[in-house]
């Protein structure tokens, strides 16, 4: 903790975001190092969710810091839709602007909040889409996507902007089981050509096997942090040992 | 005969100056002995041009005043839908959006919460008499119905902004998307189609409405089929026959509108640019998916 100071891409401290007077982040200290893959995990409530949204302001913290690069994006006059081009989103619910095809949808951000010229960013969104394997459906309209193919999109959507690093937000939750083994798929692939990701998920076998590190989150707070192996083997909570109970149950 | 008729109509509008309305209907049609079709044959015969100058100006002040109207109507309802809660914006900004706010929700609780006919006669009459502005009665009776459409779609468009996922601005700002980028890109496409509906039972209540600007004189349908009543005194055929006008306008509208909505929501299907299945490369090796089947 704290060790890798600058040369984090993005690091939060003692970050604090309360609705009304429920507190539901209090206090996280957290950093993600340019290509780590780090999973988020804990059980619905913990402010997973509420933590990773914060961190791209989507959500504003009611205290604490962000850090990009060493510096503080609260500060008043900072430049926030530049930083968060720098890191990509994919939410839950894909969120695929749902006016626009597959190709418009990885190309509107490139264009509008990059200013790449469009022709460049179409070529980039087609290189992106092909990654993903969803080249074939450049024309088709989110609606007619099943929902394994919109977050498939939604992932080469926040490719297209060639962010340093990529925010994942439960991705597969809202997927049809036979879904969820296609964007597994793809992220692993992801994983494995150094992206840096930090991922909050539900799939601890894909958290186990791909994630270098493991923040397991109870209450409000990062209860235990460490390397995937070790987390999942010799956790050294025992809050840590009742949630994954379950999962080495299974 | 058309002579005899323009001189009938003379004849009964001197006499209109003394006499009750009903004796001069009376005198106006017993002579020729004239059915309720004759009427309606000379009426379209000698004033169908009056009645389809009636129709330009109505239909050119409904349309012209519901696109206006549109248009402030999404000016206000963009600006009103403006997020002010970010603690970073500036204050002189939050101030100025709240009293923005505060100005659009005056115009829009005045001119939703007075009669059009009221507004006609204070904007045409009010803006000649305190002002010495004198606008002509087209001028003014598209001013009527532009501001008065703009505050009816003031609402109409929050409601279509507020309608939209707000999933989608979430994820226009993560892409790094600004307010206007967003409303321009995402969120107005979506919303100018959720409101479509709206939108066209506006301008067809327009169609039917402008015809309380017969008051400051505008020469749309309505006031030409008076003024023929006026001539003719036949109360009832020129009245049904604007009546029908009215009806074909109406509703050739919104058959019109119902195919632009179905041609705006695009086609079903989409053909897929090369061969359609999932590539064999974004499936890990080893077949290995978490348990989950590929597809």
């Amino acid at each position: 903790m704290g060790t890798g100071g600058a040369k984090a891409v993005v690091e939060t401290r003692d970050l604090r975001k309360s609705f009304g007077t429920n507190e539901i982040l209090k206090g996280i200290d957290f950093q993600v190092l340019p290509g780590e893959v780090v999973s988020v995990i804990g059980a619905s409530g913990s402010g997973k969710s509420t933590f990773l949204r914060c961190v791209n302001l989507l959500e504003w913290p009611s205290s604490g810091e962000i850090l990009y690069h060493g510096r503080d994006v609260l500060e008043r006059g900072y430049d926030i839709n530049r930083f968060r081009t720098h890191l990509g989103m994919v939410f839950q619910q894909f969120n695929l602007f749902n006016n626009l095809n597959v190709l418009d949808n990885c190309v509107i951000g490139q264009v509008r909040a990059l200013g790449e010229a469009k022709a460049e960013a179409r070529e980039r969104a087609m290189g992106y889409l092909a990654k993903v394997g969803m080249d074939p459906y450049i024309d088709a309209k989110p609606r007619q996507l099943s929902g394994g193919q919109k977050q498939r999109v939604a992932i080469a959507r926040a490719l297209s902007m060639e962010p340093e690093a990529l925010l994942f937000d439960e991705p597969t939750s809202a997927l049809d089981p036979e879904m969820v083994g296609e964007v597994l798929a793809v992220m692993g692939g992801l994983a494995e050509s150094g992206l840096t990701m930090v991922i909050v998920t539900h799939e601890m076998a894909f958290a186990r096997d791909v994630s270098g590190r493991v923040a397991f989150m109870d209450g409000g707070v990062i209860a235990e942090e460490g390397s995937a192996a070790q987390v999942f083997a010799n956790p050294n909570k025992e809050r840590t040992k009742e949630f994954l109970a379950r999962f080495h149950a299974g | 005969m058309t002579a005899t008729i323009m001189a009938l109509g003379a004849q009964a509008a001197e006499t209109r100056l003394g006499s009750p309305r009903r004796t001069a209907m009376v005198a106006a049609g017993a002579p020729g002995g004239r059915t309720f079709f004759d009427w309606i044959v000379l009426i379209v015969q000698d004033y169908g041009s009056w009645l389809l100058k009636g129709v330009g100006v109505t239909m050119f002040l409904a349309l012209t005043g519901t696109i206006i109207g549109v248009v402030l109507g999404l000016g206000v309802g963009v600006v009103r839908t403006i997020p002010s809660d970010r603690p970073s914006a500036r204050l002189p900004k939050r101030i100025a959006l709240k009293v923005a706010s505060a100005v659009l929700a005056v115009y829009v609780e005045v001119f939703r919460g007075t009669p059009m006919m009221v507004q006609a006669m204070v904007v045409y009459y009010g803006l000649g008499m305190a002002f010495q502005i004198n606008l002509n009665v087209v001028t003014a009776g598209l001013l009527v119905v532009s501001i008065n459409t703009g505050a009816y779609m003031a609402e109409i468009v929050r409601g279509g902004i507020e309608s939209v996922d707000p999933g989608q601005t979430e994820a226009a700002k993560a892409v790094g998307m600004g307010h206007w980028a967003t409303m321009r890109g995402i969120i107005l496409p979506q919303a100018i189609r959720n409101i479509l509906p709206a939108t066209g039972n506006e301008f067809v209540i327009n169609i039917k409405d402008t015809s309380v600007l017969m008051v400051i004189g505008t020469s749309e349908l309505f006031f030409q089929g008076k003024t023929i009543d006026g001539i003719l005194y036949q109360t009832f055929p020129v009245y049904l026959l604007v009546a029908a006008i009215y009806l074909v306008l109406t509703f050739s509208t919104t058959r019109l509108l119902r195919l632009l909505e179905r041609h705006l929501d695009g086609p079903e299907s989409f053909t897929l640019a090369t061969s359609s299945t999932v590539p064999e490369s974004i499936l890990l090796p080893g077949g290995d998916n978490y348990g989950h089947r590929g597809r």
